[in-house]
């Protein structure tokens, strides 16, 4: 009986089995004992979700729309008022993270970064209406990710403060009936 | 008499109410060493280590509704567990535990072990007749098939042990082993009686009965509450008989060689040895697939029995002619 066959024979083959098991009793659990020792989660983990504000402190979202149609779930809700100044934001912004999934779908469709989702998993309530997250409970003091970014300055929307051909990747309009090149 | 009597009944009740906290512990140390053998910790939050888990799962399951489905046949359904449990723990009676505890020392004391583990097979058919479902019966069914086909070479297994101490007296068998455990003639026996043994308890790889993959929960699948706590307690009490048994027939019982002995009271050799045999029982249940059914069978007859037929006779040459 050659080698291979002696241990892919019946009996051997389960004492093997046996062995190679007892030897876990030497090996470190991999077990993270959860509430007492968190696991490490990356920046770009899914979790919680926020809404970010720009470098100068204003919300960055426009109420496009964008996240709560890519939602597989439609589990977004919002309503878009145009303010004095120009800036387009969400009248109301209401996630219901009972039916989230977070899949991430409302980030990646978000045209001005301002929704983002965080490393926080811990949502956990006893009443199932508190899921509901309103837009002051979304809004956090930050940038989030891509600190720098800030949606008005790099479109061409005019909004007060910011006229035409003033933002960062524009130049001064043309004035088309003018003779000049 | 009458103090005698009392005496008696007084260590039966001691003996059951050790026994059966001791199957429940049971459930937590097997969950919790299965779980160190596969990299995880196992139940370790209630009370320190978790020693607490199965007093909170007795809660638990004691709070459960005590359902019988409306299709069973209500009488047989509820006596089936009794039966199981109280077999196994009749078993008990002739397990010589240390040099002055046992409950009986019955001069057919082995063969009243075989009777009651072939009867602990009602309490598996029956609640598989009894709850009136297909999974159910076709886990009674397969019980049934297996003890019968087991049972045969598990008794055959331990005629080499009765002929070479002569009485079927569990203590004098102990006693007889005074010399040198039986293991050292009776290997073959010894191997025959444990893979006898743990398809007696329904043990994997031996649970065809109650195959998950295959039969949800087999006999007991229509069970819950306390009548499921006690097919339960019945199966940890197997484990723990067979194991004893295995100790009392093979390893001396609460004899340890001479050094030894001295260390640590009869009866505390006799439960670690015990430990020893559970905890070989749950690294087979961790690390063996279970067979096909027809293999099952197969192996039972083709190889078990014609190998305990050969130890029998083996042993019975050897003895005539003065070897052993």
């Amino acid at each position: 009986m050659n080698k291979e066959k002696l241990a892919n024979s019946l009996i051997f083959s389960q004492l093997r089995t046996m062995w190679l098991v007892l030897k876990h009793t030497f090996t470190k659990a991999d077990t993270v004992q959860y509430p007492e020792q968190k696991p490490y989660l990356a920046p770009r983990y899914r979790g919680r979700i926020v809404l970010t504000r720009d470098p100068s402190g204003e919300e960055r979202c426009v109420a496009c729309n964008l996240c709560a149609v890519a939602c597989p779930v439609d589990c977004i809700a919002l309503q878009q008022v145009v303010d004095d100044d120009g800036r387009k934001r969400a009248d109301f912004f209401r996630i219901n993270f009972s039916r989230c999934i977070l899949c991430g779908f409302c980030e990646e469709a978000c045209p001005t970064y301002a929704i983002q989702l965080t490393p926080d998993v811990e949502l956990a309530e006893y009443d199932r209406q508190n899921l509901v997250y309103e837009k002051e409970h979304l809004l956090i003091n930050g940038p989030g990710k891509y600190p720098d970014y800030s949606f008005y300055q790099q479109s061409g929307i005019v909004i007060a403060g910011k006229g035409k051909g003033e933002a960062e990747q524009e130049r001064p309009p043309i004035d088309i009936k003018g003779l000049m090149p | 008499m009458m103090p005698e009597m009392l005496w008696k009944l007084l260590e039966i009740t001691i003996i059951i109410a050790l026994l059966i906290p001791m199957a429940a512990m049971l459930v937590w140390v097997e969950r919790r060493v299965i779980g160190i053998w596969q990299d995880r910790h196992g139940p370790n939050r209630v009370g320190p280590f978790g020693i607490l888990q199965s007093l909170a799962d007795l809660l638990k399951i004691l709070g459960k509704e005590d359902w019988i489905p409306p299709f069973s046949d209500r009488l047989v359904f509820v006596l089936a567990p009794i039966i199981g449990a109280i077999c196994v723990l009749m078993s008990f009676a002739v397990v010589p535990f240390s040099p002055d505890i046992g409950v009986s020392d019955l001069n057919i004391g082995l063969l009243f072990f075989l009777a009651m583990a072939s009867l602990a097979v009602y309490s598996v058919v029956l609640a598989g007749w009894a709850s009136n479902s297909k999974y159910a019966l076709l886990g009674g069914m397969r019980a049934a098939a297996q003890t019968v086909s087991y049972e045969v070479f598990m008794g055959l297994s331990v005629m080499g042990v009765v002929l070479l101490t002569g009485t079927f007296n569990l203590r004098e068998i102990v006693l007889a082993q005074s010399e040198g455990w039986l293991i050292q003639s009776q290997f073959v026996g010894f191997f025959i009686f444990l893979v006898a043994g743990i398809a007696e308890s329904h043990r994997l790889p031996f649970d065809l009965p109650e195959a998950e993959t295959e039969l949800t929960a087999g006999f007991h699948t229509e069970y819950s509450g306390l009548k499921f706590a006690l097919f339960f307690l019945g199966e940890y009490l197997g484990v723990t008989l067979i194991s004893a048994m295995s100790v009392v027939l093979f390893f001396g019982g609460w004899l340890m060689p001479e050094p030894l002995s001295a260390w640590l009271p009869p009866l505390v050799w006799f439960i670690i040895k015990i430990m020893c045999f559970v905890m070989f029982f749950i690294l087979l249940r961790t690390s063996l697939p279970r067979p096909r059914f027809d293999q099952l069978l197969k192996f039972g007859w083709m190889v078990m029995l014609p190998l305990a037929l050969l130890n029998l006779m083996v042993t019975a040459l050897l003895r005539l002619t003065g070897v052993l």
